[in-house]
């Protein structure tokens, strides 16, 4: 009786957690991959470095000892803070490795040395995000402690980029050759996925509200809008370029306004007609989900038509109209990459050159801020849309 | 005062109205009776226009209800249903004082209503006004949802299956609450239910509807002595007429001077209780006492049973 009543707490503490251990076998074989490639000019091709060439040996004893650690928490069954601090110290050790070994493995001097992460490096990085991320949803946080989480991290990573401790890497060498192209770009970038957010938005839950009104309208618009889903993003944008020359070269005032065939134009209505199905669709299945017997009440306590809408039916279904409004802004911003091709701008301005150029460090100074944008909208929007749920049903 | 004359309502080829007249006077509780599918709901939503009639014409106070645009006759006209119907996003609060902001009154004279009506529904202000439907029991929904239709002091109330949604004990608690507001504010009442026995117990009138059509409109006595149809009858249940006819009248109207053994019955209870009590004790004669425990005389097994007796 004794030794089964002392075996089993024994076994308890070593027990294994499943995705712990699809963890630990990601972070080990991309230990052994190059942790960071070492180009003599960026477009030639690299040397791989392993972490022991990579960085200096100390720190490279340490990067491998802060792994083991981390390995050994994430396999086992610990609490969700260690987890949660263990995979956080992690990317943190990880973001600096790496700008150090950028420093390491560039020349003194060398202006035109090249190092950029390797594939083991983001192998790691997304084998401890996954772990943080699984120790955020374990934890179930409050919405307004996750948006001041994203904002501590967004700050920690402004900090690393003041201190200057990735000047080496490759990303911001691109970066710092087209300093004010970058920001002109983000700032296309986030008009151009906003700005088709906002029409979407008034134009999509004024669609949506006729069309759960307007039975006969609803299996027409929603047909019309999945069909446009379907265009592939890239067809419709060359598909726009025909009909909005035809309008600016024919309709007075257009072109004045900034319509042409190519451009911002094109790119802004293309998002915007990817972006009316989420808000039209979850627009008609809110107002669906408000309960009969209120819309009844409603009507029984002598509320007008306008009446009912904004201030019984509108409400109830707000939170699911935003859950719409939060796929298309993480949809937008992903998309209005495809901008650049028909000469939108934003960051695929840098994606389409680097691709041109075969110089993938300059697609990651377009790619790597999309994905950091897409990331954050989602984290906020998801926040937001929690808060207001839970406002209106509590339990 | 509400006059129905000859409404009728048509879907198609259907007809689930079909020339219903009746009166029902202030101060009244009229209970429309009736199987699913009877018209009834129908009749009710008639009257505060929630279903336009296909003919025929409802005057409320002498006035036809179709002189004012719907929405502000239903402001005037109180409205309960089945499963209260509460905006599950505003708090109990702000469910009572909708009609009350619909009508523009000014924010000190609606507090004062919303914590007027909260302390008569026995739910604290301090305690209820703020919380949301969802953090409340089935019983005080449906309370909260009374409150909400008479917020606007409404001199009509229409009620919809009110209690159907309440298990029985909850049920019966919300009946008297009804019956005493009742007293209170002189509120007319039209209630649909498809319960007879709710409907005898409420009712100083009974509309018994079957199939679109008014069978009969009368006091609840009248409705269990002398039922206008077979159908009515079926309704009532012919085991219990006896038992529904001394469900009407209460035992202080029958007392007799007289000593009886055992524990007393209340004066206000029914002859029905009175004659349970009898027969499960074993007694022919119980003391009878008022509301203070004053003994008031007796009441005898014999009365009673003379008075389950079809009236001749």
């Amino acid at each position: 009786m004794s030794d089964i009543a002392a075996s089993a707490p024994a076994q308890r503490r070593f027990a294994v957690d499943k995705l712990g251990v699809l963890i630990a076998v990601i972070a080990v074989i991309a230990a052994l991959m190059p942790f960071a490639a070492f180009r003599a000019n960026r477009i030639v091709a690299g040397e791989s470095k392993g972490i022991f060439e990579a960085l200096p040996g100390w720190e490279a004893a340490l990067l491998s000892v802060a792994l083991a650690v981390a390995i050994l928490v994430a396999v086992l069954r610990t609490p969700t803070l260690w987890r949660l601090f263990a995979s956080l110290a992690m990317l943190a050790v990880l973001l600096v490795a790496v700008g150090n070994a950028a420093n390491f493995l560039t020349p003194e001097g060398d202006k035109l040395a090249r190092v950029s992460p390797g594939g083991g490096f983001w192998l790691l990085v997304f084998a401890f995000a996954l772990l943080a991320a699984d120790g955020f949803t374990r934890l179930k946080l409050a919405p307004w402690l996750r948006i001041l989480i994203l904002l501590v991290v967004a700050a920690a990573i402004a900090l690393l980029l003041w201190s200057g401790t990735w000047n080496s890497l490759s990303i911001l060498k691109e970066y710092a050759n087209r300093a004010d192209a970058f920001w002109r770009e983000g700032e296309t970038h986030i008009a151009l996925a906003l700005g088709s957010l906002a029409l979407a938005t008034v134009a999509g839950i004024t669609l949506g509200i006729l069309c759960q009104r307007v039975r006969g309208l609803r299996a027409v618009v929603l047909n019309v809008l999945n069909a446009v889903q379907t265009i592939p993003s890239i067809a419709l944008f060359g598909l726009l370029i025909a009909p909005l020359a035809w309008v600016a070269a024919n309709v007075p005032g257009a072109s004045a306004i900034g319509i042409s065939g190519i451009g911002a134009a094109p790119a802004m209505v293309a998002l915007f007609a990817y972006s009316l199905l989420p808000v039209v669709a979850n627009t008609v299945v809110g107002l669906e989900s408000v309960p009969p017997a209120a819309i009844e009440a409603a009507r029984g306590m002598g509320m007008t038509n306008w009446e009912r809408l904004s201030r019984v039916e509108f409400p109830l279904a707000f939170p699911v109209i935003l859950t719409g409004i939060r796929i298309v802004l993480v949809q937008n911003i992903g998309l209005a990459t495809i901008a650049a091709l028909i000469g939108g701008g934003g960051f695929g301005v840098f994606v389409f050159q680097g691709v041109g150029q075969t110089a993938m460090d300059l697609v990651l100074l377009g790619a790597v801020p999309t994905v950091a944008l897409a990331f954050a909208a989602a984290v906020i929007l998801d926040a937001i849309v929690e808060m207001v749920s839970t406002r209106s049903s509590p339990a | 005062m509400i006059e129905i004359d000859a409404l009728t309502k048509d879907y198609l080829d259907l007809r689930v109205v079909d020339h219903v007249s009746m009166t029902v006077e202030d101060g009244d509780l009229a209970v429309i009776v009736g199987t699913s599918g009877s018209g009834k709901t129908t009749l009710l939503r008639m009257i505060n226009r929630l279903i336009e009639p296909t003919s025929g014409t409802v005057r409320i106070d002498g006035k036809d209800t179709r002189d004012v645009p719907a929405y502000l006759l239903r402001r005037e006209i109180g409205y309960a249903i089945q499963g209260h119907g509460l905006f599950p996003h505003r708090t109990v609060g702000q469910n009572i004082a909708t009609v009350p902001v619909l009508m523009g009154w000014d924010k000190a004279r609606i507090d004062r209503r919303v914590e007027e009506l909260l302390e008569l529904f026995q739910l604290p202000a301090a305690q209820f006004r703020d919380r949301l439907p969802s953090e409340l029991s089935g019983g005080q929904q449906q309370r909260v949802g009374v409150a909400r239709a008479l917020a606007a002091e409404p001199k009509l109330l229409l009620m919809d299956e009110p209690f159907g949604a309440l298990d029985p004990i909850i049920r019966a608690k919300a009946q008297e609450d009804l019956l005493g507001i009742q007293k209170r504010f002189g509120t007319t009442i039209v209630l649909v239910t498809h319960d007879m026995e709710e409907a005898i117990h409420l009712g100083t009138k009974i509309a018994v509807m079957d199939k679109g059509k008014l069978l009969q409109y009368a006091t609840p006595a009248e409705i269990v002595v002398n039922p206008a149809t077979s159908f009515v009858g079926e309704l009532l249940g012919s085991g219990e007429r006896a038992f529904r006819l001394l469900a009407l009248r209460r035992i202080g109207d029958f007392v007799e001077p007289g000593d009886a053994e055992g524990t007393p019955v209340s004066a206000e209870q029914s002859l029905r209780d009175g004659l349970e009590e009898a027969l499960w004790s074993g007694r022919s004669a119980l003391p009878v006492v008022d509301d203070e425990g004053k003994s008031l005389g007796r009441v005898t097994l014999a009365t009673l049973e003379k008075l389950g007796a079809r009236p001749q």
